[in-house]
């Protein structure tokens, strides 16, 4: 009974205990320590030192040769969701992801795998102005509510180019506006026009609503979740992940925020960054893309190699995101070529899949590096991890252990003996027939 | 009819590419730098003789003639060229653009196809392959049964005919690949079962068997009639001879047994391609003593109770069984990325060297052109890259790549937007 108290009382605290001892620590923000000790309690990083003694009845891994850095972050993807994208209409601003969350999705288990502990998973591109995105940790096993990062930003995905005019399929019967390019910008000028003078009602109404005479009588306006999810970006109260390549339309949609003043939290994919990496630096507009993934159409054609480290020079927020449930469990290794391909440092290096999407996410106090105080969202890794010949051995979250190599590779091992051992007496039990 | 099948072996007009013309032969040296020879121990404060196109010494005490060119590779790496062992450089340019896409036709048997004949040299994806220390690939078609016939390329080159080194290599055959489990099914859906494909296959053959008699006795009586022209038959004569190996793509346990099976009936030259289970089935494999081309390494285990690694860890698995492994990009636009797959297996378990060895020899013993590449060996084509780092490492920088003993300009369509848009 006493047992089953103590079971239900840490379940409800935040977190658990841990003692990460003798490993290399890669900070990200505060330099590395060549060998040193980790102490989380409740979840969050209580300490790093050279040599931390454990309290007791904390748990303690040795990392001894290990690398322990911060828990990978992927800044777009759209794992662990029941659905992607509404295809049923253009502008589907009313949807949330929060609402189609998958927890048994197995690519948790293998982002977990690539030491990634956070993800931000959003609507899908079909549409100029998709659904509202959710900021999720990888807590395999555990309800999805559990998983929900609430400190992070609102963010509602909007989407230009080739996907939303549909320029990579036919479409059967009519085709839906838009088809091009004009049409994207001004569909999307039209729904802020259509919010703005939505809360123009509201507000007259609850202007109204305050007068003496004949307030009783009025009639409130119709509500419409398309367009408050749209207020809300007119509010400030949600941000906008804009998925764009080309430099030209980046260009257009900055200054779409401006007609409006809404803002942009990141722009997605932004193959061409790098042709207007100074403009993106002054506007401090960070961008989430792919290290070298591009030429699958026309518009990726130029997304070149060196985009992640040439913008981050420029003084852009630049992160990797991995948009798939297979790319998501090799960020490390994108970031990697970010020192190929324009020389960044190692730091510079973690910190495209660390802290920088980390703060584009508005979640840089908690989580993206290892400091006293932020959220104990641990990756070890046995080399380190911007060797190609590194490999995640185990992935903490709030101190609790969700991805351990060393355990996969028992139970792998246990259960192929027992096949062994059943096969045998099968064997045998055939042989005395 | 077997002269249909014109092996080139192109060891190309050398005036062409070095102007040599009578002042004789051009020397360039490679000097101070550790030798990675691939065959051998690595040479530390080594150097390569270079002739023309080939490798005229390597080791430590080398003789330079005065008129070498001399290249310094102190504190540098040399290494043998890769070899992309499956690739789609030059068939595909942007992967959604139909117009751009040639590395696969409509119907399920076309083993007239020839890649090498739709080969675009201009190709963006063909420099920034080779800026990275790859300097031969094979280019391979894909879909139908019988999908056609690859080619392996030397990365350079104005003109399909400057690129070929050695065409056909293989015949490829797909059998059905491994479906996925999706994001909500752990269990893989039923599919097409690859022993129904082999069926239609043994027939084919067959037939092609039975033409080939036919017309060979017609040309020794007048009076028997020659059979009917049937290209497909025509063109799958030099496989059921023996003479032209297949490249069978198969993923599946029990395919790759059926296939081994098959392989062994028809008496067929094999290479198998993917092999997603072979680790299950890996002495198996060891003992038909075919050797196997890794698909792309960035996918996912097509059954969840194979564990998040089996992909990775299955060219360890299969390499400790005796098969002779090579790696592949699978791909155009990433095709560049083919050092990483052979270093994640090695984070996998795969022993080190015998990753580099599957980008550089065993490819090239695989395609039967190791007298020619895959090794800095003497008598060897100078395919030859000199890098800061191991060349399996994302962040080694390559420094020099030869190909035949030609310096390659590194400067690629990266390097062209990045400095169009600096200013």
């Amino acid at each position: 009974m006493i047992v089953f108290c103590l079971a239900f009382l840490s379940g409800l605290s935040f977190g658990q205990d841990l003692l990460i001892k003798n490993g290399t620590i890669l900070t990200v923000t505060k330099g590395t320590l060549l060998k040193g000790d980790i102490l989380i309690l409740g979840g969050i990083i209580k300490e790093i030192a050279e040599s931390i003694e454990p309290p007791q009845g904390v748990k303690v891994i040795d990392a001894s040769g290990l690398y322990v850095m911060p828990g990978i972050i992927d800044s777009h993807t759209h794992i662990a969701l029941a659905g992607t994208n509404e295809m049923g209409e253009t502008i589907s601003s009313e949807v949330k992801m929060r609402d189609v969350l998958h927890a048994e999705d197995l690519s948790i288990y293998t982002a977990l795998s690539g030491g990634v502990t956070m993800i931000h998973t959003m609507h899908g591109s079909a549409n100029p102005i998709g659904g509202e995105n959710i900021v999720l940790k990888m807590k395999w096993g555990k309800p999805a509510e559990e998983m929900i990062v609430d400190e992070a930003y609102r963010t509602l995905k909007f989407a230009l180019g080739e996907n939303p005019k549909q320029a990579n399929f036919f479409t059967m019967g009519t085709p839906r506006y838009p088809q091009s390019r004009m049409g994207v910008n001004a569909i999307i000028r039209r729904e802020f026009l259509k919010a703005r003078d939505y809360m123009e009602k509201w507000d007259r109404y609850h202007q109204a609503k305050k007068s003496k005479k004949g307030a009783e009588n009025l009639i409130p306006p119709r509500k419409d979740l398309k367009m408050e999810a749209l207020a809300d970006m007119l509010r400030g109260d949600m941000l906008a992940r804009c998925h764009t390549y080309r430099a030209d339309e980046t260009l257009e949609f900055i200054e779409l925020s401006k007609e409006f003043g809404f803002k942009i939290a990141a722009f997605e994919h932004a193959s061409e960054a790098f042709k207007i990496a100074d403009k993106l630096a002054e506007e401090n507009i960070g961008i989430s893309i792919f290290l070298d993934n591009w030429a699958y159409k026309i518009e990726a054609s130029e997304g070149i190699a060196y985009n992640a480290a040439y913008c981050t020079k420029k003084g852009v927020l630049v992160s990797i995101n991995s948009d798939s449930g297979e790319r998501i469990r090799r960020l490390f290794n994108d970031a990697a070529k970010a020192m190929k391909y324009g020389d960044l440092s190692e730091e510079e290096a973690l910190k495209l899949v660390t802290i920088n999407p980390a703060i584009q996410l508005g979640v840089e106090k908690i989580v993206g590096s290892l400091e006293k105080g932020k959220h104990g969202d641990i990756a070890i890794f046995q080399e380190h991890p911007l060797s190609a010949y590194t490999r995640c051995e185990m992935t903490i979250i709030e101190g609790e252990v969700y991805f351990d190599r060393a355990q996969y590779l028992k139970e792998r091992e246990e259960k192929e003996k027992k096949k062994k051992e059943k096969e045998k007496e099968k064997k045998k039990e055939g042989g005395a027939k | 009819m077997r002269t249909r099948i014109i092996v080139v072996f192109a060891v190309f007009s050398l005036c062409a590419l070095f102007s040599v013309g009578d002042q004789g032969p051009h020397f360039t040296a490679i000097k101070g730098g550790t030798i990675v020879p691939v065959a051998g121990e690595d040479i530390e404060g080594g150097t390569i003789l270079i002739k023309n196109n080939l490798i005229e010494a390597v080791g430590k005490d080398i003789e330079i003639p005065q008129e070498a060119e001399i290249i310094s590779a102190k504190g540098l790496f040399i290494y043998p060229g890769m070899i992309d062992g499956y690739s789609q450089l030059g068939l595909q340019e942007i992967s959604v653009l139909r117009a751009t896409v040639d590395n696969r036709e409509t119907g399920d048997i076309n083993p007239q196809l020839q890649c090498v004949e739709a080969l675009r040299p201009d190709s963006m994806h063909i420099p920034i392959a080779r800026a990275n220390g790859i300097t031969a690939a094979l280019v391979a078609p894909s879909g139908g049964m019988i999908s056609g016939q690859s080619g392996l390329i030397r990365l350079t080159g104005w003109t399909p005919q400057e690129m070929v080194v050695k065409s056909p290599i293989a015949m490829h055959i797909d059998l059905p690949t491994l479906p996925r489990p999706s994001a909500y099914r752990r269990e893989t859906r039923p599919r097409e079962e690859a022993s129904k494909k082999i069926k239609e296959l043994k027939n084919l053959f067959n037939k092609a068997r039975f033409y080939q008699k036919r017309r060979q006795m017609a040309s020794e009586k007048l009076l028997l009639p020659m059979p009917e022209f049937d290209e497909h038959l025509e063109f799958l004569l030099p496989v059921v001879n023996g003479e032209l190996p297949v490249m069978i793509s198969v993923h599946g346990e029990k395919d790759i047994l059926d296939a081994i099976k098959f392989v062994e009936e028809e008496k067929l030259k094999a290479i198998f391609f993917g092999v997603s289970e072979g680790w299950k089935v890996a002495e198996e494999i060891g003992k038909s003593g075919i050797p196997v081309v890794f698909y792309s390494l960035y996918a996912m285990p097509s059954k969840w109770e194979d564990g998040y690694d089996a992909l990775y860890r299955n060219p360890s698995v299969l390499s400790q069984a005796g098969v002779k492994i090579a790696f592949s990009s699978s791909s155009a636009s990433t095709a560049k990325d083919l050092p990483y797959h052979a270093a994640k297996a090695a984070a996998f378990g795969l022993d080190k060297r015998e990753a580099l060895k599957a980008v550089t020899i065993y490819p090239a013993e695989i395609f039967g052109v190791d007298n020619l590449m895959g090794s800095l060996e003497k008598g060897k084509l100078a395919n030859i890259v000199v890098a800061d780092g191991d060349i399996l490492e994302f962040r080694t920088h390559i420094k020099h790549v030869f190909i035949e003993g030609k310096e390659m300009d590194l400067f690629t369509r990266y390097e062209e937007l990045l400095e169009k848009y600096k200013k």
